[in-house]
């Protein structure tokens, strides 16, 4: 008994769909997320993966299946059919991929919105989005310089601002408020954190994987880029720009401290003031 | 098909100044298909100077510690590894090479347009070549990797630099050299009666290239010049230090860069959809919207560029446009696999080494497509821009897919280059240490990157250790695939079976002719074809209903 066509394609396109379901949810590609906004870029990490894996399975079914199915036998000089295209197919896989990454484009934009990544950095409406920028409230209003890319901070809740320089080949953080100089960044659980980098020589980049954020640090060309801690612990800080020969060595930590722990390590190292 | 067969003139006395012995794989000569051999080999020389380099880095990256050579050779390594792969290998190869031979049979000409110009554009190659790797041995090469960003550019050494610029300026002259002699050839030299809708797909894939080529080199070659000044004569184009801005750079590099990716890979679009309906025995399925998705993708790559900067200082709005404009690009792409595939099926088809090694390209391709449009995603990218993740998905790009490519057509076309037929064994040798290979180098640093590893270290964190290892091996394996590779393209010209005029019963022009071809390509006049893919019209094959799909599709004449 032969098996009609359209039910093995339904059984295998199912197959397709609880592999891709399963890559998603049982693979474990990604680090630990330690951010706010880790869980939300894991999300979309989620999606393009299912989508990715019944995209290459199908294909990879098809050619195999074909080379499979179809291979020429030995001393066979006979044509295949002369088909030379079918328009309603051809509609059919520009419409659904086009449908598709479509959805793909407008979610991710909804993911990165969510991240804070559309916020203008320097506001051309009636809101100027760099004086809310809490490092440059605390430094004053002559300090008015054009932020040129980044995730800026949301919402009003109260920004710990860290002033980032990147040199060959180190990151060194500054607590405005408190007067600190660290070679590791320290931030707290639960509070959003603001880091405006600046660059010495060369184009380095700050990554933190377990954040899922990164941002090149430029020269001439103050950037910024915040987030939220959710996760107490130690994570790497990673140069990502080619910036000479020890741009491997360039590495720093971030600890992530509950905010009792953090208030400690500031008192303990805010340098004594003269009375 | 139909092909008018002109009748046999006497053979013409011809006296060439040109030689004809070995020797003119060696010289100025003018005719289009030696000069695509020339492209070919010397394309290969490089690319085994450019493999060996590749090994250096992973046996430098087989342990996380900096121990196989010093920090800046490693960043030399790597800069001259990225250099050398894209600018006198692969470009040249699928462009320069399989153009020439191939463009003035499938448009019916006896040479390209330029005979001349095409014969120096191969010239500036070699120079430039062994210009860019005897930096090394003087100074020391560049050090800022293949896109030379500034400031990095401006302090790292300069003479290095400055060599590293003048070979890729030579290099960039002698790809717009060869992409105004396409599109001339192209438009211009088509054999009267033969329309731009029945040139085979490779020459619309050569026509959007070189209209690429044309287009964005040059900005590369302006920015080049603005960036050895800043080097040379302390301007401040791109040096923050005295105003300039680093960002413009690298908006002006991708715009050639961006485009180059489609200049490696559209090229090589062309050559498998030559490929396929030969060693499938079908018609190329959906010609004319293949023809559409070429000039799609080649409108659509010269707006994608900022992608490659979404970490950069670029704005919100400028995220947003081009995040749509590269994940759009996967949809003609995705057309031409779709069509490729829909050729294979119901075909008859002939698992040789130029077959396998084209499905191998689809489906590694496939999977780098994927890879892309996430990496289009900002948000997506934001995280593993710069890392092994991006390492891994342009390997999949331009190795798995162009460089699969080139082996299948080397494959396909030895027997009409040398008149003999490759050994089939050892091709599919070739074929499954390059897969195996491969996959096992590339395929883990997906892994490597999304968990936190940047791209162009020396040094590691040692938790990624076992993958590097892992990655280290299947490096070694594909240097290993090249042995079978070369016993067989160098001995099968003695040994080699002989292959006559068609082995592959094929229907383009190339294949109307003796093997190797003469001189000026046919004796007597070029045939003219009109279906390049009419495969299976043969009576008694054709089914009804086929026939009125067929009908359909084409204009009728």
């Amino acid at each position: 008994m032969r098996i009609p066509a359209s039910i093995i394609t339904l059984v295998a396109g199912m197959a397709l769909v609880l592999a891709g379901f399963w890559a998603a949810n049982y693979s474990n590609l990604l680090p630990e997320s330690a951010s706010i906004n880790a869980p939300v870029y894991d999300e979309l990490f989620k999606v393009l993966l299912a989508i990715g894996t019944v995209l290459l399975l199908g294909m990879t079914g098809l050619v195999v299946f074909s080379l499979v199915r179809f291979r020429r036998k030995e001393g066979d000089t006979l044509d295949g059919p002369a088909i030379e295209g079918n328009l309603s197919l051809e509609l059919f896989w520009t419409v659904i991929p086009a449908v598709v990454v479509l959805f793909i484009g407008i979610y991710s934009y909804d993911i990165y919105d969510r991240m804070g990544g559309m916020a203008d950095l320097n506001g051309h409406g009636a809101m100027h989005a760099s004086e809310q920028l809490a490092s440059v409230r605390t430094s004053g209003p002559q300090d008015q310089e054009r932020i040129w890319g980044g995730i800026a901070p949301t919402g009003d809740s109260n920004v710990l601002p860290v002033e980032v320089t990147a040199l060959q080949f180190a990151f060194i953080f500054h607590y405005p408020m408190q007067n600190i100089t660290s070679g590791e960044l320290h931030v707290p659980t639960g509070q959003m954190v603001e880091l405006r980098m600046k660059a010495n020589d060369v184009i380095h980049a700050f990554w933190v994987p377990q954040f899922r954020i990164k941002q090149d640090i430029i020269p001439g060309q103050t950037t910024v880029l915040s987030f939220t801690a959710k996760k107490s612990g130690d994570y790497p800080i990673v140069c990502a720009e080619l910036c000479g020969p020890y741009h491997g060595g360039m590495r720093s930590h971030v600890v992530v401290q509950e905010p009792d722990g953090f208030d400690a390590w500031i008192e303990k190292n805010t340098p004594a003031t003269l009375s | 098909m139909t092909i008018a067969l002109p009748p046999i003139k006497s053979p013409e006395a011809h006296s060439s100044l040109q030689p004809t012995s070995w020797l003119r794989y060696f010289s100025f000569s003018l005719d289009h298909k030696v000069i695509g051999l020339q492209y070919i080999v010397c394309g290969f020389l490089f690319y085994f100077v450019g493999g060996a380099l590749a090994g250096v880095i992973r046996t430098e990256l087989a342990t996380p510690i900096s121990d196989f050579v010093s920090r800046e050779t490693y960043n030399q390594v790597l800069t001259l590894h990225g250099t050398i792969m894209i600018f006198l290998w692969i470009v040249p190869v699928v462009n320069g090479g399989f153009g020439n031979y191939l463009i003035p049979f499938y448009v019916g000409a006896r040479d390209m347009a330029f005979p001349r110009l095409n014969a120096v554009a191969f010239w500036m190659i070699p120079p430039a070549g062994l210009l860019l790797i005897s930096s090394y041995f003087i100074g020391g090469a560049a050090q800022s990797g293949w896109t030379a960003y500034p400031p990095l550019s401006i302090t790292t050494p300069a003479m290095g630099q400055i060599i590293w610029i003048v070979s890729v300026l030579l290099l960039g002259g002698s790809s717009i050299f060869g992409g105004i002699n396409f599109i001339a050839t192209i438009l211009k030299f088509r054999q009267p009666g033969l329309k731009l809708l029945q040139l085979p797909m490779y020459c619309w894939a050569m026509l959007g290239t070189s209209i690429l080529v044309v287009l964005s080199t040059p900005v590369l070659a302006g920015t080049l010049i603005l960036l050895s000044m800043d080097i040379v004569a302390h301007t401040g184009f791109f040096n923050p230090s005295q105003g300039g801005n680093v960002v413009v750079y690298q908006h002006l590099f991708w715009f050639y860069s961006h485009p180059a990716v489609y200049i490696m890979v559209l090229p090589a679009f062309g050559l498998v959809s030559e490929i396929l309906p030969i060693h499938a025995r079908k018609p190329l399925f959906g010609y004319v919207t293949m023809v559409y998705s070429i000039l799609a993708i080649v409108v659509l790559g010269l707006v994608v560029w900022a992608h490659h900067m979404f970490t950069s200082g670029t704005p919100p709005w400028m995220r947003l446009f081009f995040t749509i404009a590269t994940a759009f690009i996967a949809v003609p792409t995705g057309i031409k696999f779709f069509n490729w595939i829909a050729t294979l099926w119901q075909g008859r088809i002939a698992l040789n080494s130029a077959m396998l090694f084209s499905c191998a390209f689809i489906l590694q391709f496939v999977f780098g497509g994927i890879t892309g449009v996430a990496l289009a995603q900002v948000p997506f990218d934001v995280h593993v821009h710069d890392t092994y993740f991006v390492v891994a998905h342009f390997h999949y790009i331009v190795y798995g897919g162009t460089v699969f490519v080139i082996f299948a057509s080397i494959y396909h076309w030895y027997p009409k280059f040398t008149g003999h037929m490759a050994n089939e064994h050892l091709g599919r040798l070739h074929l499954l240490l390059t897969v195996i290979g491969f996959n096992l180098c590339f395929g883990p640093q997906h892994w490597l990157g999304l968990n936190g590893m940047p791209r162009r270290v020396a040094e590691y964190d040692p938790q990624f250790t076992l993958m590097n290892q892992v990655s280290s091996v299947g490096a070694l394996l594909m240097a290993i695939s090249t042995i079978p590779f070369l016993i067989n393209v160098i001995g099968s010209i003695w040994w080699g079976a002989k292959a006559g005029d068609n082995p592959w019963r094929a229907l383009t022009p190339e294949w109307l002719t003796s093997s190797p071809p003469p001189v000026e390509n046919w004796k007597g006049a070029a045939p003219l074809v009109h279906e390049p893919y009419g495969y299976g019209t043969e009576l008694g094959v054709i089914d009804l209903k086929v026939a009125t799909g067929s009908d359909l599709w084409r204009n009728p004449q």
